[in-house]
C-alpha cells in the first residue's frame, strides 16, 4: 500500500480560545477524490486550512506529500481553493489568472488549459466582480488548478452551481484524479458524496466516519447518505 | 527576493490602478489642484508658497500611496488572496517589493506632473535641482508605502484602514516643521518631532529648496532611507503564513 497524500494524526486546533478540532486524524489516500462532508462549523474548513498550512494549530501531525504540512517543498504542488473566491474582483478573469501563473512559473498556455477546464473561455475579458458568484467561485477553481499541482484541496468548490455545472465540474474532478492528482474536496451537500472513493464526515470538530460510501451506507442500513449520516449521529449520543 | 514573483506583483498593482481611472485621476489630479489652491491663497511671490510649495510636492506621495497601499494591502489580507499566496512559492519581501515598486513608479509620474505644473506654470522656485525634489517625493511614496502596508495589518475593514491616515499622517505633517518651525515647538513637541520619519523627509525637501545640500541633508535621506527598510521589516513580520 502506498503512503497516503496527506496523513493527520491527533491534531488539535483553537482559534479565539475555542477548541475546533479536539483531536482529529484521518487519511488522504493517494489519486482519491476524497470527500470533506459536514454541517457548517464542523471544523472543515479549519482542517483544509491546517493541510494547506495556514492554520496555526496547537498540537498533533499533519504531513502532506510526505513532509510537514506548511514546508516550503510543498508550495506549488497544492492547489488551494479557499471557501470565498480569493481572486482580484477588479482585474479580469485572464488578469487573474495570469497572476497566479506567474507566481507559480507557469507558461500562459496553462491559462488557456484551466480557463476550458473550468468553461469560462468566453469569460475570459470579463472584470470578475461583474460575474455571478458562481462563475466567481470557477476563476478562484481555475486558479488553484494552475500547474496541474499533485494535491488539490478545494474547499466548497460547488456551492451556488447550478447542477448541470455541478456535475461538469466534478467529472472534472474524477479526471483530473485520473491523471494522477489527489483531491480533498469539502462540501456540506451531502448528495455530492456519492461522487466520491472515500469520505471523511465531520461534526463538532471530531471524525464520524472515514470510509468509501458503499461501506458507509452497508454499515449504517441507510439508503442514502443524508440518512447514514443522522444514524451516526444518533449512534454518537 | 525573486525578480519574477516581483514584477508579478508590480504588474497586478499596476493593472488593478489601470482598471480604476478615477483613483488613477484623482491621484494626478489632486496635488497639481492644492498647489494651484496654494498659489493663489498666498500669492505667487508669497514667502508662504515659496516655503510650503516644494516640500508639500514632495509630501504628497507620502500621504496618498500611504492610503492606497493600507487599502490594497487590507484587501488582500481580507479576501483570501494573501492566504491563498501563501500556499504558493513566494517569499514575502516579493510582495513588498512588487508594491514598493509599483507605488514608486506612480509616484515618479505623480510627482513629475506636479512638479511640471508647480515649478512651470505656477512661478514655484527653488535653489536646489529640481529632480532631486522629484526623487525625495518618490522615496516619500515608498516610505508611505511601506509604513501603509505594515499598518494594514491593525485594520479590519476598510473605515478603519482610512482612519490610519489622520491617526498616523497628520501628526507627522503637524510636527514635521512645516507649520511652525521646530525650533519654536515646545520641547516636548520637538522631542517627538525628531522621532517621526516625516520630519527627516521635510527638512531633506526644505534644504533641497534651499540648496543647503549639506551633511544634515545627508543625515535626512539616510533616516529616511532607514525607515524605510525598518518599515519593510516590520511590514514583512505581519505577513504571516500562519494565522489563527
Amino acid at each position: 500500500m502506498t503512503a497516503p497524500a496527506v496523513r493527520v494524526e491527533d491534531l488539535r486546533v483553537v482559534r479565539g480560545g475555542v477548541t475546533v478540532l479536539p483531536g482529529l486524524s484521518c487519511q488522504v489516500a493517494k489519486g482519491s477524490v476524497t470527500g470533506l462532508l459536514g454541517p457548517s462549523g464542523s471544523g472543515k474548513s479549519t482542517l483544509i486550512r491546517a493541510i494547506v498550512g495556514v492554520q496555526r494549530v496547537a498540537g498533533g501531525v499533519v504531513d502532506v506529500l510526505g513532509v510537514p504540512a506548511g514546508s516550503p517543498r510543498l508550495r506549488g504542488s497544492i492547489g488551494y481553493m479557499t471557501q470565498a473566491p480569493s481572486v482580484y474582483g477588479d482585474l479580469t478573469v485572464r488578469e487573474n489568472l495570469s497572476f497566479f501563473a506567474r507566481v507559480l512559473a507557469q507558461p500562459s498556455g496553462e491559462i488557456d488549459r484551466v480557463l476550458a477546464d473550468v468553461s469560462l473561455e468566453a469569460f475570459a475579458g470579463r472584470i470578475v466582480s461583474t460575474l455571478s458568484g458562481g462563475e466567481r467561485a470557477r476563476v478562484s477553481l481555475g486558479a488553484a488548478l494552475l500547474g496541474t499541482p499533485d494535491l488539490l484541496v478545494l474547499d466548497e468548490p460547488t456551492v451556488g452551481l447550478d447542477p448541470v455545472l455541478r456535475s461538469d465540474l466534478w467529472q472534472l474532478f474524477r479526471r483530473l484524479a485520473e491523471r494522477g492528482a489527489t483531491l480533498l474536496v469539502s462540501s456540506h451537500v451531502m448528495d455530492e458524496a456519492d461522487r466520491c472513493d472515500a469520505l471523511l464526515l465531520l461534526r463538532e470538530g471530531r471524525l464520524l466516519a472515514q470510509e468509501a460510501p458503499d461501506q458507509l451506507r452497508a454499515r449504517t442500513g441507510a439508503d442514502n447518505l443524508e440518512e447514514a449520516f443522522l444514524r451516526l449521529v444518533e449512534d454518537e449520543a | 527576493m525573486n525578480r519574477r514573483n516581483t514584477f508579478a506583483f508590480t504588474r497586478r498593482v499596476l493593472e488593478q490602478l489601470r482598471r480604476d481611472p478615477r483613483t488613477v485621476a484623482l491621484l494626478l489630479a489632486v496635488p497639481c489642484v492644492l498647489e494651484v489652491l496654494l498659489q493663489q491663497l498666498f500669492g505667487r511671490n508669497s514667502a508662504v508658497f515659496q516655503e510650503v510649495g516644494t516640500p508639500l510636492l514632495g509630501l504628497f506621495p507620502f500621504i496618498t500611496m500611504f492610503l492606497v497601499t493600507s487599502i490594497t494591502m487590507l484587501r488582500e489580507r481580507t479576501s483570501g488572496t494573501l492566504e491563498r499566496l501563501m500556499t504558493m512559492p513566494l517569499h514575502k519581501i516579493d510582495i513588498l517589493a512588487g508594491y514598493g515598486i509599483a507605488f514608486a513608479l506612480v509616484a515618479v509620474v505623480q510627482a513629475t506632473l506636479v512638479s511640471v505644473v508647480a515649478f512651470g506654470f505656477l512661478g514655484l522656485e527653488t535653489a536646489g535641482p529640481k529632480w532631486l525634489v522629484v526623487v525625495l517625493a518618490v522615496a516619500n511614496a515608498v516610505l508611505g508605502s511601506t509604513l501603509g502596508l505594515f499598518v494594514s495589518a491593525f485594520a479590519e475593514t476598510e473605515f478603519q484602514a482610512v482612519q490610519f491616515m489622520p491617526a498616523v499622517v497628520l501628526p507627522q505633517i503637524l510636527l514635521c516643521g512645516l507649520f511652525v518651525p521646530r525650533d519654536q515647538m515646545a520641547t516636548w513637541l520637538r522631542v517627538i518631532s525628531y522621532l517621526l520619519p516625516l520630519t527627516y523627509a521635510f527638512d531633506a525637501l526644505a534644504r533641497t529648496a534651499s540648496n543647503q545640500l549639506d551633511g544634515r541633508f545627508a543625515l535626512d535621506v539616510a533616516v529616511v532611507a532607514g525607515c524605510i527598510v525598518l518599515a519593510v521589516v516590520l511590514g514583512a513580520a505581519t505577513l504571516r503564513r500562519q494565522t489563527e
